[in-house]
C-alpha cells in the first residue's frame, strides 16, 4: 500500500517544464535547471570530470563525457541514474551525435584519437588518428562529415563518416576548442582559444572563407579566448563564449561582424538554449554558475548557482 | 651519446597536404653539470632533466607535421661533465644543426653562440637563468625558453605586493646561484616599491638534518618582526630546515615555500593536465621548469615551421619574434618572444608542494602593450643591443 501509494508521487511528478543539465566538471555532478523557475531542481552524482554532455533525439538518454573514469556514460534524465557506461576510448572530452541520432563521435584527449561508438550496440565502429588533444567535435547536419579539431595541433581535421578516413586538414590558430556547423551546413566554425579567433569555413570545399577577431573595452586582448560557439535558432547570429573575458560574443552570421557583447560570470566554456529558444544558458566555470540570457533582448536577466566548474551544458524539452 | 628519435610517424595518411615532406633537423645539445651537494640525501636530479620535455614535444609536434606534410628529427648530443662542449658542438654544427636547444651553463651557452659556425643558427637557451644573457651579454642567436631569476623574482614581488605583505627579511645562501637570486629579489622588490628589513646570511657547516630545530630559531631570532620571510637558496640546499622552525612562525617564498616557477608538477589549469599525463606517461615522473623549457622550445620551433612553412632558422626566429608567434603553452594565455632580449615571456606559477598558489601577472599591474612583460625587463629598461636595441 505505502509501496503504491510512493510509486504513484514518484509518477506523478516527472519533470514539466523544460530543463537545462550541466556537467559539473569539479564536483563530478549533473545540476538539473528548471527553465522555467531557473531554479536548480536535481544534482546527480555522476563519473569523475564530467565535461561533455547531449541528449538523445528523444531525451529519453543523456550522454556525459566523463573524462577521468574514461567512459560515456548514459544518464535516464527521469531518474538521473546511470544506466550504463560505453566504451569511450581513454580521457573523453568533448563528442558529438550524428543525426542518425545512433553515432557517438568522441575525442579522447589523451590518445589524439577520435573513437566512433554505436550506442545501441555500445561498441567502437572506428577509431580515426587525428591531432595531438582532439577537443572540438562537430558534425553536418547530413551527417556525411565529421570534424575534429586538435588543440596542441591547431587543426580542424575534417573526417568521412562513410569511410572514417580524414579527407581534409585546415590549419586554424592557436588552440582550437570547438567545432560547429551551421544549420544548413554550408559554413564550418572554429573558435581558436589561444589564438583568440574563430575561423569560418566554406564546408564544401574547406576553404577558410573569413576570420573573426574580437575586442572588448576594458579586457586584454590576451584574455580573449574564444571556446563554446552556438547558432542562434534563425541561424542569423552566432554566439561565441570567450573563456576568460567573462563575456559572449553576438557574432552576424553574414557579415562576421561582433554585433556585441553580453557580460556573463568567470570564465565561459558552453552555452545551450532553452527547448523554446527565448534563453541562452552559459557555463561560467570559474564562478561555478550559469547565465541566463533573454535571446531577445540580448541582456542577461539571472545567475544561478551550480556545481564547482560548470562546463557543458545540454537542453531536455519535456513532453 | 648521440641518438636519433625518428619525428617521422607512419606515414599514409589521407589528407596530408605536402606533397614532399621537408624535414627540420632539431639538435638537443646538453652539457651536463656535477650538481652542488646539498643537505638531503633524498633528491637526485634526474639524468634527463629537460631532455624528457624536448622529447615529448618533438614527439607532439609530429604528429602535427604528419597532417602539414612536415618531418622533425630530433638528434640528441649529451655532453658528460668530464668531457669538453666546445668540440661537441662544434662537430654538431658541422653535421649540419642549425636549431639548437641547448641544456648548458651561461658559459658554454656564450661560446657556443659565438662560434662563428654558429652564425645565423637558432639557439634556444633552457638551462640558464642569468640576468646577463638577456642583457649586456644577449646574443642576436640566442633565444630564452626559461624564465630569468627577474622574471620570476618580479613575479614573486608582484604576488607580495598583492597580499600585502611589507615588512619582508631575507635569508640568502653563499653559492653564485643563490647570490643571483637575491639580487634580482632586492631588485624586484624595489621595483613594486618593497623594501627589506633585514637580511641575513647563512653559512652554517653544520648537519641540519639533525640541529635545525635547535639552530634555525636562534638563527631567525634576531630578525626584525616580517610578515614573510624570503629565501635565497637555489640549489634547495638549507632552506626547506629553515621552514617550521623561525623564531616566529612565518611563512616563506623564494627557493622554499611559495616558490615562483617556469613550470611544475602541480600546474593543472588552462589544460596543463593533459600535458602534463603525457609527461609522466613518456618520462614516469613530475614535469620541471627544465623540462618545460625544452618543451615550449620545441613546440616554438614547430609553431613557427607549421605557420611559416619554412625550416630554415632566420625564418623561424623572424616569426617567433614577431608579434604574430601566439604560442599556446598551457599557461592561459598566448606566449610570444620579446624583440628586444629574445626572452619567451610566460606566466609565473608561484607554487607550493602541493597546488599553484596564483600566477603572475596580477591583476592591476598594468601594461602598456602586454601584461606578460610587467615581468623580467622590459624593453625601455633592457641592457641587451644584439636584437637591434629598445625600439
Amino acid at each position: 500500500m505505502i509501496r503504491t501509494l510512493l510509486l504513484t508521487t514518484l509518477l506523478a511528478s516527472p519533470a514539466l517544464a523544460d530543463e537545462i543539465w550541466v556537467t559539473n566538471e569539479m564536483d563530478d555532478t549533473l545540476s538539473v535547471i528548471d527553465v522555467d523557475t531557473l531554479a536548480v531542481t536535481a544534482t546527480y552524482p555522476i563519473g569523475e570530470r564530467p565535461r561533455g554532455v547531449t541528449f538523445s533525439k528523444d531525451f529519453k538518454y543523456l550522454y556525459v563525457c566523463a573524462s577521468d573514469s574514461n567512459a560515456v556514460q548514459v544518464i535516464d534524465p527521469d531518474t538521473g541514474t546511470v544506466l550504463h557506461d560505453l566504451p569511450s576510448g581513454d580521457d573523453p572530452e568533448q563528442f558529438v551525435l550524428a543525426p542518425d541520432d545512433r553515432l557517438l563521435y568522441i575525442a579522447n584527449e589523451n590518445d589524439a584519437v577520435t573513437t566512433v561508438v554505436d550506442t545501441q550496440t555500445r561498441k567502437v565502429v572506428a577509431q580515426i588518428d587525428v591531432g595531438v588533444e582532439p577537443e572540438g567535435m562537430g558534425i553536418s547536419p547530413d551527417g556525411k562529415v565529421q570534424v575534429t579539431t586538435s588543440e596542441t595541433t591547431n587543426m580542424a581535421h575534417w573526417i568521412d563518416t562513410q569511410t572514417h578516413k580524414i579527407i581534409a586538414n585546415s590549419l586554424v590558430d592557436s588552440r582550437p576548442r570547438h567545432a560547429e556547423f551551421s544549420p544548413d551546413g554550408s559554413e564550418l566554425w572554429v573558435s581558436s582559444e589561444i589564438g583568440g579567433t574563430v575561423a569560418v569555413f566554406d564546408a564544401a570545399t574547406q576553404v577558410e572563407k573569413g576570420k573573426i577577431s574580437f575586442a572588448i573595452k576594458g579586457v586584454r586582448a590576451e584574455k580573449i579566448q574564444p571556446v563554446g560557439m552556438l547558432f542562434s535558432p534563425d541561424a542569423t547570429k552566432v554566439f561565441v563564449a570567450l573563456g576568460p573575458a567573462n563575456h559572449i560574443a553576438v557574432v552576424d552570421a553574414k557579415t562576421l561582424t561582433v554585433e556585441r557583447y553580453i557580460l556573463v560570470g568567470r570564465r565561459v566554456w558552453h552555452m545551450a538554449f532553452s527547448p523554446d529558444q527565448t534563453r541562452l544558458f552559459t557555463t561560467n566555470g570559474v564562478s561555478g554558475d550559469v547565465t541566463v540570457i533573454d535571446v531577445a533582448s540580448l541582456e542577461p536577466v539571472a545567475t544561478i548557482k551550480v556545481g564547482r566548474f560548470p562546463w557543458g551544458a545540454a537542453a531536455r524539452q519535456t513532453p | 651519446m648521440k641518438r636519433m628519435l625518428a619525428g617521422v610517424l607512419a606515414g599514409g595518411l589521407a589528407g596530408a597536404t605536402g606533397a614532399q615532406a621537408e624535414m627540420l633537423r632539431i639538435d638537443w645539445l646538453e652539457r651536463q653539470v656535477v650538481p652542488p651537494p646539498v643537505l638531503s640525501n633524498m633528491q637526485a636530479e634526474p639524468a634527463t632533466l629537460g631532455l624528457d620535455g624536448a622529447r615529448l614535444s618533438l614527439a607532439d609536434i609530429a604528429t602535427t607535421g604528419k597532417f602539414t606534410g612536415q618531418e622533425y628529427r630530433l638528434v640528441e648530443t649529451v655532453v658528460p661533465p668530464e668531457a669538453d662542449f666546445l668540440p661537441a658542438a662544434r662537430a654538431a654544427l658541422a653535421d649540419g644543426a642549425r636549431v639548437l636547444v641547448v641544456r648548458a651553463p651561461a658559459a658554454d651557452l656564450l661560446a657556443l653562440a659565438d662560434l662563428p659556425e654558429a652564425r645565423g643558427a637558432l639557439i634556444f637557451n633552457t638551462d640558464a637563468p642569468d640576468e646577463a644573457l638577456r642583457g649586456t651579454d644577449c646574443r642576436a642567436n640566442v633565444l630564452h625558453t626559461l624564465p630569468s631569476y627577474a622574471m620570476r623574482t618580479d613575479a614573486l614581488a608582484q604576488f607580495i605586493v598583492t597580499k600585502r605583505w611589507t615588512h619582508l627579511a631575507m635569508i640568502e645562501g653563499t653559492l653564485p646561484e643563490d647570490r643571483a637570486y637575491a639580487a634580482a629579489l632586492r631588485a624586484s622588490l624595489t621595483k613594486f616599491g618593497l623594501s627589506l628589513a633585514a637580511e641575513k646570511t647563512w653559512d652554517f657547516d653544520a648537519n641540519m638534518r639533525r640541529a635545525a630545530a635547535a639552530e634555525v630559531p636562534l638563527f631567525t631570532q634576531d630578525l626584525p618582526e616580517h610578515d614573510l620571510l624570503l629565501v635565497a637558496d637555489e640549489p634547495g640546499d638549507f632552506a626547506r630546515y629553515v621552514a617550521y622552525n623561525t623564531w616566529l612562525p612565518r611563512p616563506l617564498a623564494g627557493s622554499e615555500g611559495a616558490k615562483p616557477v617556469g613550470w611544475a608538477g602541480v600546474v593543472e589549469q588552462n589544460g596543463a593536465a593533459q600535458l602534463q599525463n603525457r609527461f609522466r606517461d613518456l618520462a614516469g615522473r613530475e614535469m620541471s621548469a627544465d623540462d618545460y623549457a625544452a618543451w615550449v622550445a620545441i613546440a616554438a620551433i614547430g609553431e613557427a615551421a607549421t605557420r611559416t612553412k619554412a625550416t630554415d632558422a632566420a625564418t623561424l626566429r623572424g616569426y617567433l619574434l614577431s608579434d604574430k608567434a601566439r604560442i599556446g603553452g598551457f599557461l592561459g594565455r598566448p606566449l610570444g618572444f620579446r624583440d628586444w632580449d629574445g626572452q619567451l615571456r610566460q606566466p609565473i606559477p608561484i607554487v607550493t608542494e602541493r597546488a599553484v598558489v596564483a600566477q603572475a601577472p596580477f591583476e592591476g599591474f598594468l601594461h602598456a602593450t602586454n601584461e606578460l612583460d610587467t615581468l623580467g625587463p622590459d624593453r625601455p629598461e633592457t641592457q641587451c643591443t644584439a636584437f637591434g636595441g629598445a625600439k
